[in-house]
């Protein structure tokens, strides 16, 4: 089924004269990550479901920058910077999807004093208008029911406010949706911020995702959703260090909503 | 001689409130080392902040314990200083209560003051309690070891005599007139202070009015000391929140500035037509410095943050690198940037106002890279300050300075930073690969 993605690139809808809707902008651990793919994947399943206009930029795709902004090297951020703009604007972008926090934050924040507009949604809030404009429909599925607790990323929530999107797209799923002690403005950090991903951590008395991994059991979920591939890596990571991967799966929303649409 | 005290109170009250504007002087230069910010955008959501958040203390009761014994403490400085109106006015003119003949509308401000100040009371001493006998442990953290700590408890004590002062002032003045000593004429209500009225039981007209007298007097130089006191306290937020809420980041919290300089800089190497060999165009001034690793190389809003904060540690329990167990310390940067600031001022005015480098700086001798290395980035700081300041910001200005001034950074960043590079990715793969998920099983 794998092979039926429909994936076009910015250049060959630009070869037959064509604009498509959105550009999907897949990101590093988009593209890279074998955990984050799967994710990729299964929002791709969506938008073809929905038929929805998109490409992607495929090899002319680079990193935003957001690692090496946040890490101090602002030079290397803004030639990331002005060379993704120059790509876009060639291909005269308008609106921009991205399943990564990080690359949404920056896209939309930082970009535009670079001389980068575009409309920038995130995949939540852009899955949550196919539904709304019933491009797809989802049932519960497997999920309904279930206790499905929800991670915000530092860059979807505090960083942009984004809060309901996600949430809206779990209660779809007729879940039973169970907040953590510290959720939305409160939302503590899965660890991989600020470039943290990248490098070890300080010494101190425990790592960031295992405190946050703590809250989430608290909640005694059975599914902890995420919406950040990063976010995605630090809690799978905190769930099998407390050897609870066999009860408890850590999945993107776009996950979910691909599986409950039998995707 | 009749005059004697007017003069005297007139003499305090000046050099009380003089001191005070030479310190708001220093204030003002300290912070204006700073370089310049843009702080132009919307000054209607500008003002809709300060109303909101300093005023109306919407994110100090986010924690409702803190918050409403706070707004109970706020709400009687306020309300009680129109008390102290009444208070240089008599002292000035040797009047008694002159707003007496207020009639009802005086009983109920005499009244509303004295509830207000019990309430205060209650308020001190229950920050006290969760201070020293519960311990909570943001306040026990290791940058309020010391004069913080003391700072902390000081203030509590302050307002504490001020208000029992005021209590025992309105008490003796309540005798006074019911026994219809001149001056002392009927007005107020007391509803607190008269039952204090046991303590004066057989006291003799004399000693009433030497108590009246004494708690005035001790009353009104309480409160020009504690003015003269915020500058060297944490206490100065009563005044700073007010414009730190109104210069506080109105966007969103994860646009991080694009520094300027850099941007000339990247467009000059993409530019194909550039001339690199070409002669600097202006008179060649000294490249601007990236990043902070001083004071100085903050901005002035930065500088006005580190001012503000009261130390209340709110970011600090709320980070997540300080949570579990990182050096890191949101609010030790704030108290670090403003003693580092300081450091700064008294040198200036021991070199006749100009700064003679001292072989210090905030980088290294206050902030070590190992607290800023742990930050997330994640903003919790930021959303937890109940005064809108953002101690992110100075942790990734100096980050800045650290990468692209020292080349500092650890080196698991460096090789993140030699693939994007190279790769345009954080990992070493290739960008002619980026595609590959799609065919992938």
């Amino acid at each position: 089924m794998e092979s039926q993605l429909k994936v076009p690139t910015m250049a060959e809808l630009f070869a037959a004269g064509q604009q498509p809707e959105v550009l999907f902008w897949v990101g590093c651990a988009g593209s890279f990550d074998d955990r984050a793919k799967k994710i990729t994947k299964a929002f791709v399943k969506i938008l073809n479901k929905a038929e929805v206009s998109f490409a992607v930029l495929g090899t002319e795709e680079s990193c935003t920058g957001d690692p090496a902004k946040r890490a101090g090297n602002e030079f290397l951020f803004q030639m990331q910077a002005v060379t993704n703009i120059e790509v876009m604007n060639a291909y005269e972008v308008k609106k921009v999807v991205t399943a990564c926090p990080h690359c949404f934050n920056t896209l939309k924040n930082e970009y535009p004093g670079l001389g980068g507009n575009y409309e920038v949604v995130h995949h939540t809030q852009f899955l949550k208008q196919l539904l709304a404009e019933k491009r797809i429909t989802i049932e519960g599925g497997e999920f309904r029911g279930k206790r499905i607790t929800f991670h915000d990323p530092c860059y979807l929530g505090r960083a942009n406010g984004i809060y309901e999107a996600p949430r809206e797209l779990i209660k779809k799923l007729d879940a039973e949706l169970v907040e953590m002690k510290n959720c939305k403005k409160k939302g503590l950090c899965c660890g991989a911020g600020g470039a943290q991903m990248f490098k070890e951590p300080e010494e101190g008395s425990k790592d960031v995702n295992i405190e946050r991994t703590e809250q989430a059991l608290e909640t005694k979920p059975e599914i902890i959703a995420a919406a950040c591939p990063f976010c995605n890596t630090m809690m799978t990571d905190g769930v099998k260090n407390k050897e609870k991967e066999a009860a408890i799966a850590v999945l993107d929303i776009a996950e979910m909503i691909a599986k409950a649409a039998d995707l | 001689m009749e005059y004697l005290p007017n003069i005297l109170f007139t003499i305090l009250l000046v050099a009380g409130i003089g001191y005070f504007a030479k310190n708001v002087a220093r204030l003002r230069r300290n912070i204006n080392l700073g370089r310049d910010v843009d702080i132009s955008g919307d000054s209607s959501i500008r003002w809709k902040n300060m109303a909101k958040i300093a005023l109306g203390q919407t994110k100090m009761v986010v924690r409702p314990i803190a918050g409403i014994l706070h707004v109970i403490v706020y709400v009687g400085f306020i309300i009680i200083n129109i008390e102290v109106l009444e208070i240089i006015i008599d002292g000035i003119f040797g009047t008694h209560r002159i707003f007496a003949p207020l009639g009802v509308v005086y009983d109920f401000l005499i009244g509303s003051f004295e509830i207000l100040a019990i309430l205060v009371v209650v308020a001190v001493v229950v920050f006290w309690i969760r201070r020293n006998v519960i311990r909570l442990k943001r306040f026990i953290k290791p940058e309020m070891e010391g004069w913080p700590k003391k700072d902390g408890n000081l203030i509590l004590y302050i307002e504490l005599v001020l208000m029992t002062l005021f209590l025992t002032m309105n008490g003796a003045d309540f005798q006074l007139q019911q026994l219809g000593v001149d001056p002392y004429v009927e007005a107020g209500f007391f509803p607190v202070s008269q039952f204090l009225s046991v303590l004066f039981q057989g006291m003799s007209e004399a000693s009433l009015i030497m108590v009246e007298r004494t708690a005035w007097w001790l009353h009104i130089i309480g409160i020009l000391l504690f003015l003269n006191y915020l500058y060297y306290s944490k206490h100065l937020h009563i005044l700073l929140a007010f414009p730190n809420t109104y210069y506080g980041n109105i966007g969103p919290k994860g646009k991080f500035k694009n520094l300027e300089s850099v941007t000339q800089e990247v467009k000059l190497m993409m530019d194909p037509e550039a001339d690199p060999y070409a002669a600097p165009a202006e008179e060649a001034s000294e490249p601007e410095k990236f990043g902070a690793s001083d004071v100085m190389d903050l901005n002035w809003v930065q500088l006005l943050n580190a001012y503000t904060c009261t130390e209340c540690g709110r970011c600090t329990s709320e980070c997540p690198a300080n949570q579990t167990g990182k050096k890191l310390s949101p609010r030790k940067i704030m108290m670090d940037t403003r003693d580092r600031l300081e450091e700064v001022g008294k040198n200036m005015e021991a070199n006749k106002g100009s700064y003679v480098d001292d072989g210090k700086q905030l980088l290294g001798d206050y902030i070590t890279n190992e607290e800023l290395w742990a930050c997330t980035s994640c903003n919790a700081c930021v959303e937890a300050c109940p005064v809108s300041i953002d101690p992110l910001s100075i942790i990734m200005d100096m980050r800045q300075f650290l990468v692209m001034e020292q080349s500092a950074a650890p080196t698991d960043l460096n090789n993140m930073m030699g693939n994007i590079e190279n790769n345009g990715a954080p990992w070493p793969f290739n960008q002619m690969d980026r595609l590959n998920w799609k065919d992938e099983s």
